[in-house]
């Protein structure tokens, strides 16, 4: 009962995480996520009906701050790290579509 | 029957407000609208590998409190997650939002409406960030001749809840008017100022239409990002006569996600985002778990004021004023304070015509609000007293009030130094009436041939006369006695 990921869903995962693969890297790709979902089946082959499903290794809760100001950066900080800069903001490739 | 009439729109709607807070969600970078562009960022808000975001206390409490309005069950845990779309407004390319365990649950909100009420069930509420502002540029910047857009990060993490409703929604109108009611609940609970033309509450709607009777829901559409009530409630009609539309002409609705050109009145299709549905949300793993304090939440549920549409269902059953008058008047918390008290002192029903009326007329000009005004419940409550007791007219009361809004003081006090008080004496009334009958026999005659209108002239005359002191009912009345009609 192998897990078999097709080439079709590589290729829209890689699509969404905006990745030109070859062919060969999506074949390759193919084989490893395949062998993760085996290990994922073999883990599911085991009584874990107790266990309840852990999103965090930490058993934290409610790491809340107060709602008071702190300083933020310097413009000229913040921009260094853009692309490009105009209009004192991050300067992109044109997005027509309106976006709120 | 028009094909309008037989099919029923089913509209469920998302609103997306902006809490109230000092600062962002997951940052303490201060909120601003306005501000000069990239000056309240962080490497937080502008996604710096690393940063880590921490939880804002104020957001999950204004959360809480909207959750208790809108009569939902607070979960006694929540989780955040990711949505992964890339956009460059979305600098982390995941916005935080939550999944399956939002903050709020399964509630439901009551909308007055002139013929009874507007039940709509909320699917649920939950907490998210806010993207960044893209401001397309144009050809230019660096790359000579490229079409850029400017991102500003000031908006970047902004708390924002969104609350999704059921599909209960019948009509654009209705829709409407669950909007503007849910509006002035969020406005006066703090939750938001719901500012829409700074876009601080948005809303997308879900719009299908099925044949009257059908019980099966028809494939829908989502209109975008309106903005303001106009937008809304045209962009509904427009979508809801398209639909019909299509479906007379025997073709089948896609379910599309359309934008609203104001302009044109008319609905285009957002390009399509390539599989921009799955946004493959995953546990947030640098948040941990919000379990609001059980005590805390009740203390929050206790500390609700009662809310607008709970105040105007009281009005029109307690102090019997109309579904018109009640929505006017608790348009702002303070208003409503002060119509109320008002309407404890007087007839409630002078006290919202008057409120409504005369004292929000005189106030717009000086650009005052009743509430700061000197004319206090108290001071108005007096003036409306002499009104009721027929010591004053109309007109009369009229100039005191506006008086007592100029430099305060008291009714009573302001018609005696005025001389404004109506003349009770009858004898000096009927001595005038008498000598404008003798001063104008045609008109007096033409009375008596039953042309009503002629008594105007003569009420007229006698306001005149006394300087608008005389009670115009009741000179109507020495007229036809005198004049024998
Ligand atoms: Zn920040």
């Amino acid at each position: 009962m192998a897990a078999v990921i097709e080439r079709e869903t590589v290729e829209h995962v890689a699509r969404l995480a905006r990745l030109r693969l070859g062919p060969e890297e999506v074949e390759r790709m193919r084989q490893e996520l395949s062998g993760i979902l085996e290990h994922i089946e073999l883990i599911q082959s085991l009584e874990l009906d107790d266990v309840p499903p852990t999103t965090h290794v930490v058993a934290l809760q409610n790491v809340l701050r107060d709602d008071t100001p702190r300083p933020s950066l310097p413009r000229e900080l913040a921009l260094r790290e853009a692309p490009a800069v105009a209009h004192d903001g991050f300067e992109v490739r044109g997005w027509i579509e309106t976006h709120a | 029957m028009s094909a309008r009439q037989s099919y029923e729109p089913v509209i469920g709607v998302e609103i997306h407000v902006q809490l109230a807070t000092a600062t962002k969600m997951f940052c303490g970078c201060e909120l601003s609208f306005g501000d000069p562009a990239n000056t309240h960022t962080c490497p937080v808000c502008l996604g710096h590998p690393g940063a880590l975001p921490v939880t804002n206390a104020r957001a999950v409490e204004l959360a809480i409190l909207a959750g208790h309005a809108l009569g939902c069950t607070i979960a006694p845990r929540s989780t955040f997650h990711r949505k992964n779309y890339f956009y460059p407004d979305l600098p982390k390319a995941y916005q935080i939002s939550q999944y399956d365990e939002p903050v709020c649950l399964g509630g439901e909100f009551v909308a007055l409406t002139p013929g009874g009420e507007l039940r709509v069930g909320i699917t649920r509420a939950h907490l998210e960030e806010d993207a960044a502002k893209l401001v397309h540029a144009g050809p230019g910047g660096r790359r000579a001749g490229a079409e850029s857009s400017i991102v500003d990060f000031n908006r970047g993490g902004t708390p924002l809840l969104e609350i999704v409703t059921e599909p209960d929604l019948h009509s654009a109108e209705d829709a409407v008017t669950f909007f503007k009611q849910l509006r002035l609940t969020l406005r006066q609970l703090g939750v938001s100022d719901c500012n829409m033309e700074e876009g601080s509450m948005r809303a997308d709607a879900n719009v299908s239409v099925r044949p009257v009777g059908s019980q099966e829901l028809g494939v829908k559409t989502e209109l975008k990002n309106m903005n303001s009530f106009r937008f809304l409630e045209r962009a509904m009609e427009a979508e809801i006569d398209r639909q019909i539309a299509i479906l007379e002409g025997g073709g089948k609705v896609t379910q599309d996600t359309l934008h609203y050109d104001p302009d044109s009145g008319t609905l285009h299709p957002l390009r399509s985002k390539e599989e921009a549905h799955d946004y493959r949300y995953l546990p947030e793993p640098d948040l941990v778990p919000v379990v609001p304090d059980p005590a805390w939440v009740d203390r929050l549920r206790a500390a609700l004021p009662e809310l607008p549409v709970d105040r105007r269902r009281r009005w029109m059953a307690e102090l019997g004023i109309t579904f018109e008058d009640a929505e006017v008047l608790s348009e702002s918390a303070e208003l409503a304070t002060y119509f109320e008290d008002l309407a404890a002192r007087v007839d409630p029903k002078a006290a919202a015509n008057w409120v409504r009326g005369e004292l929000r007329a005189q106030l717009r000009e000086r650009d005052e609000e009743p509430w700061e005004s000197r004319a206090t419940p108290e001071r108005l409550a007096g003036l409306l007293e002499l009104l009721d007791a027929r010591t004053i007219n109309v007109p009369a009361a009229k100039e005191v009030l506006a008086e007592l809004i100029e430099r305060g003081g008291d009714a009573v006090a302001i018609v005696e130094a005025k001389g404004l008080g109506q003349i009770t004496d009858e004898s000096e009334l009927d001595e005038l009436v008498a000598r404008l009958i003798a001063d104008n026999p045609e008109q007096a005659q033409q009375l008596r041939d039953g042309k009503e209108k002629v008594l105007g002239f003569f009420v007229g005359q006698a306001m005149k006369a006394t300087e608008g002191r005389a009670d115009p009912k009741r000179v109507g009345e020495l007229v036809r006695d005198r004049a024998g009609v």
